[in-house]
């Protein structure tokens, strides 16, 4: 990665071109001005916004935001038990849905990455990323049929005597883990290719059982795929709210930040700080396990 | 690259920081801009029809069957928004993009005190002269004696539930808030998504708990809102389904998931139209289990930022003229505004069956108003709007 610029030869003509002739930096510089500033104003802007926000509060009646200081709002978020229930409940979900994730997708990902020819590959490629291609409320909205008391998951059950999980927490698990299992296989998908099929076969001529190479060989080296995947479930079912209210009666934090917005935006942009700082805390669990080699 | 990274993280505060101070700076100025806008005017003369007309309205309030005439008459083209709850409608109306809206007494008072309306000048909407007395000079559409908007219709929520699955027909709310009686539905109760509903739970204890003295069920003090948040939350674990927009409601009960619940009018018809067997309270039991119900009446208000006025004063003065107010309140199963509504109806007998004339029967329905600390007794230790919504979160847990 060297960012010595290839120098033109042809002379310049124009002034600005004369400008950037043989400046590498401000030649990089101007490149990376645009994306620099989106990514300050307004992304970390608008996280800057968000934090400030959430020190003020509103006037009850009109609902008009008063500007000043006050810890009013993270007083009541801790001090509720209903919010703890409800940042458990949601970091919970998430954490069964990566898991879940996990286990599905290895498995396809092995197949696609190491036993499939190539043409094989191609359409579980294809396969994989087609749900991505169908919106998320067509998705979810299909679910919410499949699960009802007279869908097609109790139908199919009926004859076993059993029945479907209905409406609940068990149905959002449901639902969102098949809508992230995607953004869970493409990532271990390619740190399984990275993976040279030496080693595995070194693994075997060394008297490793299939077991033992899959434990002590592939494991290791996937793992941090696995982790990068881990965030996309985990971070998305995080910030879900859609799902939670369409298939279930439960409330995550996205519920609460949607019905206080209308009424409270500081209370709203508290509330939203608790994702970030989860999200952190597990980026850098995340980083520790080595998944940003990976992406 | 040794070189340039030496300090990223340093470099990274400082950009944080930065924008933190910037941002403080800024919180710092922005906090005088409320007070420029200050109480709008009333419009004194109609001009000419702007040509659009951009409503937020609740489903059912602006269709095709009404609005093309009105369309054709004016030139106003009309852009609906429906919106699901109250606040909807509120942060709606904060965009400032929507010239006017079909607010319930829950919204009225708040839209007035963030001045997102202006007053109504009454005597630009001639056929305001014949709506009925009673919605006249409410709490909810009038501020120390100016008008903020013209009355709609009104109506109470109902109760509605599964004629094969729920026998005997209730005659009571108690189906749904009585603990014994409510967990024989358990999983099946459909109850609205909205701090409202504790209204409901207080029209409930205003009948069966007298010793709780509760007078109005959006006025309610700590001991009198605990009991009412109290029997919400004993009646979450046989909640099947929170509703906030109707299509999923209709849904709900079309599968058969939910089978008793609170609805509008509105769910009502179009489960019957689906042929789903749902019942309500019948016409002999005046359209209310016994302990009444809450309900709403419903204003049109202008908004301050409105960008088409006068489109806005035709559409009031259009919905409240006869034969446009007859048709929305029978499209929409509420009672008309409009007194001479009740010749244009379809069914003749229709204004009869909703007591649009029949001020008696409207005492046992306690239209939403926007809670307040201020109580109507001069005390200031009820429970307002920001408990309520508080106590909603923690009520569904």
């Amino acid at each position: 990665m060297t960012t010595e610029a290839v120098v033109s030869k042809r002379p310049a003509g124009r002034k600005l071109a004369g400008l950037f002739h043989g400046r590498p930096r401000l030649q990089v510089g101007a490149l990376l001005a645009g994306p620099t500033a989106w990514l300050v104003v307004l992304y970390l802007g608008s996280l800057t916004v968000l934090l400030v926000t959430a020190f003020w509060t509103v006037d009850p009646l009109s609902g008009e935001v008063i500007k000043g200081f006050s810890v009013e709002n993270f007083e009541s978020l801790v001090n509720e038990p209903v919010y703890r229930d409800i940042v458990w409940r949601t970091v919970r979900t998430a954490i069964m849905v990566t898991l879940t994730d996990a286990v599905i997708a290895f498995p396809i990902a092995f197949y696609m990455a190491k036993v499939a020819g190539r043409r094989g590959k191609a359409i579980l490629v294809i396969a994989v990323l087609m749900p991505l291609w169908s919106s998320y409320l067509v998705k979810v909205l299909s679910w919410r049929t499949m699960l009802s008391q007279d869908g097609i998951i109790n139908w199919a059950l009926n004859p076993l005597g059993l029945h479907g999980p209905g409406y609940g927490l068990t149905a959002v698990w449901l639902v969102m883990s098949y809508l992230w299992l995607p953004y869970m296989i493409l990532p271990i998908y390619a740190g399984l290719e990275r993976i040279p099929n030496s080693l595995i076969s070194a693994s075997e001529d060394l008297g490793a059982s299939p077991f033992t190479t899959f434990r002590r060989v592939i494991l290791p080296l996937a793992f941090p795929a696995v982790v990068a995947g881990s965030i996309f479930t985990f971070s998305l079912t995080l910030g879900d709210f859609i799902t939670v209210r369409l298939v279930s009666n439960s409330q995550f934090i996205g519920n609460v930040i949607a019905s206080s917005i209308t009424n409270d935006l500081p209370f709203a942009a508290a509330l939203a700080l608790v994702p970030i700082v989860v999200m952190i805390a597990y980026l850098s669990v995340a980083r520790k396990l080595g998944a940003f080699e990976h992406i | 690259m040794r070189r340039r990274d030496a300090h990223p993280a340093r470099t990274a505060w400082l950009i944080v920081g930065g924008l933190l101070a910037f941002m403080l700076v800024l919180a710092g100025c922005g906090g005088s801009s409320s007070s420029s806008s200050s109480g709008g005017e009333e419009l004194q003369k109609l001009g000419k029809g702007e040509g659009q007309l951009n409503l937020i309205s609740w489903a059912g309030y602006v269709e095709p069957e009404w609005t093309k005439p009105f369309e054709q008459e004016s030139g106003c083209k009309v852009n609906d928004k429906v919106a699901g709850t109250s606040d909807e409608m509120v942060d709606l109306m904060k965009s400032g993009q929507y010239d006017g809206v079909s607010a319930s007494g829950n919204a009225t008072a708040r839209l007035v005190a963030a001045n997102q309306v202006d007053p109504v000048n009454v005597s630009l909407v001639p056929n305001y002269k014949t709506v009925f007395p009673d919605l006249k000079n409410q709490p909810y559409n009038t501020f120390e004696g100016v008008h903020y908007g013209i009355p709609h219709g009104r109506g109470a929520n109902l109760l509605m539930w599964n004629s094969n699955s729920v026998k005997p027909a209730p005659t009571s709310w108690n189906v749904m808030f009585d603990p014994q009686m409510a967990a024989k539905y358990k999983g099946k109760i459909s109850q609205y998504d909205d701090p409202m509903s504790i209204a409901e739970a207080a029209v409930y204890l205003k009948f069966h708990e007298p010793a709780l003295e509760i007078e109005n069920p959006y006025e309610l003090n700590e001991e009198q809102f605990e009991a009412a948040v109290g029997l919400l939350k004993e009646q979450r674990p046989n909640v099947g389904e929170y509703w906030s927009d109707a299509a999923k409601q209709i849904q709900a009960f079309g599968s058969g998931d939910d089978e008793l619940g609170t609805t509008w009018q509105y769910q009502y018809f179009a489960l019957q139209e689906e042929g789903v067997p749902v019942a309500a309270s019948p016409a002999s039991q005046g359209f209310l289990p016994k302990e009444g119900a809450t309900g709403w009446s419903d204003t049109w208000m202008i908004s301050s930022k409105a960008k088409h006025p006068n489109c806005m004063y035709m559409w009031m003065n259009y919905i409240i003229s006869p034969k446009a107010n007859a048709e929305v309140a029978e499209y929409f199963g509420e009672a008309p505004a409009q007194s001479l509504a009740c010749e244009e109806t379809a069914n003749k007998n229709f204004c009869t069956e909703y007591h649009a004339d029949n001020p008696a029967f409207w005492k046992r329905v306690y239209y939403w108003e926007t809670p307040l600390a201020e109580c109507g007794n001069g005390e200031e230790n009820c429970m307002d709007y920001n408990d309520w919504v508080k106590a909603w979160t923690s009520i569904k847990g």
